[in-house]
């Protein structure tokens, strides 16, 4: 059982369901201040996630998905991802996500006095992290 | 005694009523059926949200942090959930109540309406509404529920307002539902859950600091309390409808029964009445 003793818990839990539970070898993910990756026996940890890939890395394989808001829980034998969005690569459909990231960046290049500026950035990189997550897949 | 007519009269309205109210249960009872699903799949996220920030908060007692203290305004932001329609039992009005019953002068509060039947219960009773939010209650989602935090947030922020308070309805289970009150800012913590969260013995470190992650955690969970409570008002709002209704047929039940009774009485009784009338007449020509 030499390779079970590698194993943590990993949940990812958004308001709409519990998106994740398992165990994993290692998770990377993306907080505000860079990116990381945590295996067992991690110093707890509080992060705040920023919009961007989480990998899984599972005894058999890796899984990816995009999260785009959220705070992360690390404690040695478990990591909680509280994220607001999360989705599995392949519930990504790439030409909506690129039809977003049109709009935004026009109405970021607009520049108009009636837009809220924060919500087309937000709009923006939530786009961009569904198109990186799908080219990482 | 009511003529037949009158009887049949009234019981066939009141036989339409119970059609509709049957159905309105029935409509209620698939709605629950969906709700409670949803409020079961939501709560994993709160629980973990509340115990998050609980047990950052035990240890914070050394950050000051504006979210922590309560603001300089005398001013309270109360954000009522109530439902857009009625017949629903006391569900409104007791959410209503813990407003109207509760130690606050009418001056110092502002509402911030979530269903219809709360605001305008308030607004007749003088309150002033701050803020009305009756579409999302059809079908909540995070993003209303993050506007709505946004905008208590930011009131909070200017000063415009010093506390933060949440009234709604728990449910419980299908058949309780309790209306309450709850504190969302500035944060309080009960004082047993933070010693019991602190036996644990975890040290926690934060990223990018204490600070900065409470700024970024605290509006989080507060839109967290309010989803949550959307998705338990919108249970128990179909929950308390549908036992309202149920009660309502049963008592439609009873009065039918009850009418059908007194209508048959009356049958019977101008029957009799006719063939006393016939053989006295035929007893008086003989």
């Amino acid at each position: 059982m030499a390779e079970n003793e590698k194993m943590f818990q990993v949940r990812i839990i958004t308001p709409d369901r519990v998106f994740y539970t398992g165990e994993a070898e290692m998770i990377e993910f993306a907080t505000s201040s860079g990116q990381i990756g945590v295996y067992k026996k991690h110093i707890p940890l509080t992060t705040v996630l920023a919009p961007g890939a989480v990998i899984i890395h599972e005894a058999d394989g890796e899984k990816i998905a995009a999260v785009h808001a959220g705070f992360a829980e690390v404690l040695p034998e478990q990591v909680t991802l509280l994220a607001e969005i999360a989705e599995w690569a392949a519930e990504i459909d790439v030409a909506r996500a690129e039809a977003a990231k049109k709009r935004a960046e026009e109405r970021l290049q607009a520049k108009t006095a009636d837009i809220d500026l924060a919500r087309a950035e937000f709009a923006l990189r939530k786009a961009l992290t569904r198109i990186d997550v799908k080219e990482m897949k | 005694m009511a003529s037949m007519r009158d009887i049949k009269r009234r019981r066939s309205s009141i036989q339409s009523t119970q059609q509709i109210t049957k159905a309105m249960k029935l409509v209620s009872t698939v709605k629950l059926q969906k709700a409670k699903n949803r409020a079961e799949e939501t709560n994993p996220y709160f629980d973990y949200m509340y115990q998050t920030v609980v047990s950052m908060l035990k240890r914070s007692g050394t950050i000051m942090h504006p979210f922590l203290k309560a603001g300089r305004s005398e001013k309270k932001a109360v954000v009522v959930i109530t439902s857009n329609r009625g017949l629903a039992g006391g569900y409104n009005s007791n959410v209503v109540k813990l407003v109207t019953d509760s130690a606050w002068k009418k001056e110092e509060l502002q509402i911030y309406a979530i269903g219809s039947k709360g605001r305008e219960a308030l607004e007749r009773r003088g309150y002033s509404i701050a803020a009305d939010y009756s579409g999302v209650i059809d079908a909540p989602g995070y993003e209303d529920a993050s506007a709505i935090c946004q905008a208590v947030l930011s009131a909070f922020q200017k000063e415009e307002i010093g506390e933060i308070y949440l009234a709604y309805t728990h449910f419980k289970n299908t058949v309780s539902h309790e209306p309450k009150l709850m504190k969302l800012l500035p944060v309080e913590i009960d004082a047993e859950e933070a010693t019991a969260r602190e036996d644990s013995g975890i040290l926690m470190n934060y990223e990018p600091n204490d600070e900065e992650a409470l700024d970024q955690i605290i509006p989080k969970y507060i839109t967290s309390l309010f989803y949550g409570a959307l998705v338990e008002a919108v249970a128990s709002e179909n929950g308390a409808r549908m036992q309202a209704m149920d009660s309502a047929t049963s008592n439609a039940e009873e009065m039918i029964s009850d009418l059908s009774l007194k209508y048959n009485r009356a049958r019977q009784g101008s029957i009799t009445q006719e063939l006393t009338e016939i053989i006295a007449g035929a007893s008086a020509i003989s």
